[in-house]
C-alpha cells in the first residue's frame, strides 16, 4: 500500500466539493486504480464547512475511516483557512491546493506553522471564462490532478471528456467551456 | 468475465435487487438506507424489473406487505435501516415464524435515542433473536455478494427463514469503491426461479397462514424454527460453494486473517474488519503474531467454529458495536465467549464497546486494542474485561 494517495477536501455545503471528490475517485476509476470516495455527513446546510475523502491506489483499498494524516490537502474556499484547521496531519511532503487570490505570504500567516508545499489557483477567474458561472469543482479537480499526479494528465482529459458526453448528453455546448475550464486549470495552478 | 464497476454500498445493493428482479420490494426511506429504495424505484418506473413496488406509509407497513407478498407465494425485498428495523420488530417475529424467506437489506444505523443518522450496530442487535438469519459485509462488495447468495439460503426447504445483509450506514453505504458484478444472466440462473411448497395463491391446495398457536403446537413450532436455524448453516456454506465457483471469491461463516499462527486477535464485523486487517499488517512487521476474525454468520451464530478458530490464541478482544447496556458486555461477546467456554477454550478474552454513534474507528483506536491484548499476555492479567476505544474521556 506503499503507492496510496489520501486527499482530504474542505469546502462549504453547496459547492461541490463532494462532488469533485467523486469526479476524482471516478477519474482515477477509469485508469484502473482502486478507489475510495466519502464525504464527512454531517448536519447538510448550505454554507456550512464540509470534509470529503479520497483514497487512490494500485492496491485494493481496506481501511475504512476517515483521513487523518493526509497527502493533499484541498480547499475549495478560503475563507475555511480562518475557520478550519485544514493542514492538520497534512504531510510535510505532501501540499495544500488553495482556490484563493490571496499572495504567498498573506497565506503563509494564515497557514501558521505549516511548512509544506502551498499551491493556489484563481477557480473563480478560471470559471467564469470558460463557463460564464461559478462552478469551482471542475477546475479544482484538475489542479489536484496536476499537483497530486495521481492520474496521467492525458489519460485525465481524455477520461473528462468522455464523461462530460455521458453527463451533458442534452446540453452539449457546456462540454467545450468544461474541457477548456480543466486544461486552465492545469496551466495555472502555481507553487507558492 | 466480471465487470469492473466503482459504487457505493447503497447502489451495490439496489443493483442486486434489480438483478435478483424480486416480485415485490415494499419500503419505507430512511437515512441511510434511503437510496435502495430510491434506486430500485427507478429500476421499476424504467421497466428494468417487472417488481411490483409497494410504497407504503411505515416500516411496519413495509414488512407487513413483504409478509403478505412471501405468503401469497411470491419473493419480496425490502431495506431500512435503526429506527425503521424497530418500526418492523413486530412483524419481523411474524415473518420468521410463519417461514417466510424475505430479504432485507439492512444499512446500520444507531438507533435513536438520542436521534442519530450515523452507523452502529444497535439496529441489528436489537433483532438478533428474531429468527432471521443475519449476514454481515465488509464493504460494498461483500454487501452485494450477500445479497446475490441470499435468497437461495433463504428459500432452501431445509431453511425457509428471513434473511437480512448488513453494511455500515456511512461508511460503506455511502463510499465510493470498486467492485466487481456479475452478468445479469449469471445471477439469475444463479438465484433461480422462486418455487414455494405452500403458498395462499395455489388453488389446488387452500391453506391458512399465521392462525391461533397456542399450548398444544407453539413450543413444537418454535422448535422447529430453531432446527431450521440450525440447519441453515450447513445451507450457507454450500451455497457459498456455489458461488466460489461461479465468482471466486470464497465466503464461509467468518474470514480468518493471518490467524494460523496469530498469538493475540480481534473479533468484529462489518467494514471495522478492513481497518483492523491493515493494523495486522503492520504489528505482522514488527513480528507481532495479530490476526483477526470477521464475523459474516451473525445469525445462526457458529459457535463451534467460532471456538476451534480462536482456541489457541493467548488473548483475544471481541468488539462490539452496539453498547447492551447490560453491565456485562457487547452481544457479540457475549456469543463468543460463551461459544469458549462451552467449547471448553480458555483464552483471556474482553469486550470492546467502539464506534457508536459513528464514531470514527480508527487505525490508532485498534492499535489500541491490540496493545491491551499484549499487555495481557505479558502480565497474564486482566484488569478491567468491559472496555471502551474511541470513548472521550473528561475534558477530552
Amino acid at each position: 500500500m506503499d503507492n496510496l494517495v489520501e486527499i482530504r477536501w474542505h469546502g462549504r455545503g453547496g459547492q461541490g466539493a463532494k462532488t469533485a471528490s467523486l469526479l476524482l475517485a471516478d477519474a482515477a476509476f477509469n485508469t484502473g486504480k482502486y478507489i475510495q470516495g466519502f464525504p464527512e455527513y454531517g448536519p447538510e446546510r448550505m454554507g456550512a464547512p464540509l470534509t470529503a475523502y479520497n483514497r487512490i491506489s494500485n492496491d485494493p483499498i481496506r481501511i475504512h475511516s476517515n483521513i487523518y494524516n493526509p497527502d493533499y490537502v484541498v480547499v475549495v474556499d478560503d475563507s475555511l483557512l480562518t475557520a478550519v484547521d485544514v493542514t492538520a496531519g497534512l504531510n510535510q511532503n505532501g501540499a495544500i491546493i488553495i482556490n484563493t487570490t490571496k499572495n504567498g505570504d498573506e497565506l503563509k500567516s494564515l497557514l501558521k506553522g505549516y511548512s509544506g508545499d502551498i499551491y493556489t489557483i484563481d477557480v473563480r477567474k478560471i470559471s467564469i471564462e470558460t463557463l460564464g458561472k461559478y462552478f469551482p469543482n471542475t477546475p479544482m479537480l484538475a489542479a489536484v490532478v496536476k499537483v497530486s499526479g495521481v492520474i496521467e494528465e492525458k489519460d485525465f482529459l481524455k477520461d473528462m471528456e468522455g464523461s462530460f458526453k455521458h453527463k451533458f448528453a442534452k446540453k452539449p455546448e457546456v462540454i467545450e467551456g468544461n474541457m477548456k475550464a480543466l486544461e486552465m486549470a492545469l496551466k495555472e495552478v502555481k507553487k507558492i | 468475465m466480471s465487470i469492473r464497476e466503482r459504487l457505493s454500498g447503497n447502489e451495490a445493493a439496489a443493483i442486486a435487487m434489480k438483478q435478483i428482479n424480486p416480485d415485490v420490494v415494499a419500503a419505507f426511506p430512511i437515512t441511510p438506507s434511503t437510496e435502495i429504495p430510491q434506486y430500485f424505484s427507478t429500476f421499476v418506473s424504467n421497466g428494468t424489473v417487472d417488481t411490483e413496488f409497494v410504497a407504503v406509509e411505515s416500516e411496519h407497513s413495509a414488512m407487513s406487505a413483504c409478509v403478505g407478498a412471501e405468503a401469497a407465494g411470491s419473493r419480496a425485498m425490502t431495506a431500512t435501516s435503526a429506527n425503521g428495523l424497530s418500526y418492523m420488530w413486530e412483524m419481523l417475529y411474524i415473518a420468521s415464524s410463519l417461514r417466510l424467506p424475505i430479504v432485507m437489506s439492512l444499512v446500520n444505523r444507531a438507533v435513536s435515542g438520542p436521534l442519530n443518522i450515523h452507523n452502529d450496530h444497535s439496529d441489528a442487535m436489537g433483532v438478533r433473536d428474531s429468527g432471521w438469519i443475519m449476514l454481515f459485509s465488509e464493504n460494498n462488495q461483500e454487501a452485494y455478494d450477500n445479497l446475490i447468495m441470499a435468497h437461495r439460503i433463504a428459500e432452501n426447504k431445509d431453511v425457509l427463514l428471513p434473511l437480512m445483509v448488513c453494511q455500515d450506514g456511512f461508511i460503506t453505504s455511502h463510499s465510493i469503491e470498486n467492485i466487481e458484478l456479475i452478468e445479469d444472466d449469471k445471477v439469475k440462473t444463479f438465484v433461480g426461479k422462486y418455487e414455494p411448497e405452500h403458498y395462499l395463491l395455489n388453488s389446488e391446495e387452500p391453506i391458512a397462514i399465521g392462525p391461533l398457536d397456542l399450548q398444544a403446537y407453539l413450543f413444537e413450532h418454535k422448535y422447529q424454527q430453531a432446527e431450521a436455524m440450525r440447519k441453515a448453516k450447513k445451507v450457507i456454506l454450500d451455497v457459498a460453494k456455489d458461488f466460489e465457483k461461479m465468482t471466486g471469491r470464497k465466503y464461509s461463516f467468518f474470514e480468518e486473517y493471518k490467524m494460523q499462527d496469530a498469538e493475540i486477535a480481534v473479533v468484529c464485523m462489518n467494514s471495522t474488519a478492513g481497518t483492523t486487517k491493515t493494523v495486522v499488517d503492520e504489528l505482522r512487521k514488527k513480528g507481532i503474531k495479530a490476526g483477526m476474525l470477521k464475523v459474516r454468520v451473525f445469525r445462526p451464530f457458529p459457535a463451534k467454529e467460532i471456538a476451534e478458530a480462536l482456541g489457541n490464541l493467548k488473548a483475544v478482544a471481541i468488539m462490539d458495536k452496539a453498547d447492551s447496556l447490560n453491565a456485562m458486555g457487547g452481544a457479540l461477546f457475549e456469543d463468543v465467549t460463551s461459544s469458549m467456554y462451552t467449547a471448553k477454550k480458555q483464552v483471556p478474552a474482553v469486550s470492546y464497546v467502539y464506534g457508536i454513534g459513528g464514531r470514527d474507528t480508527t487505525a490508532k483506536d485498534i492499535n489500541e486494542v491490540f496493545d491491551y491484548l499484549q499487555k495481557i499476555v505479558k502480565t497474564g492479567e486482566i484488569d478491567n474485561p468491559y472496555r471502551y476505544v474511541g470513548l472521550r474521556k473528561g475534558d477530552e
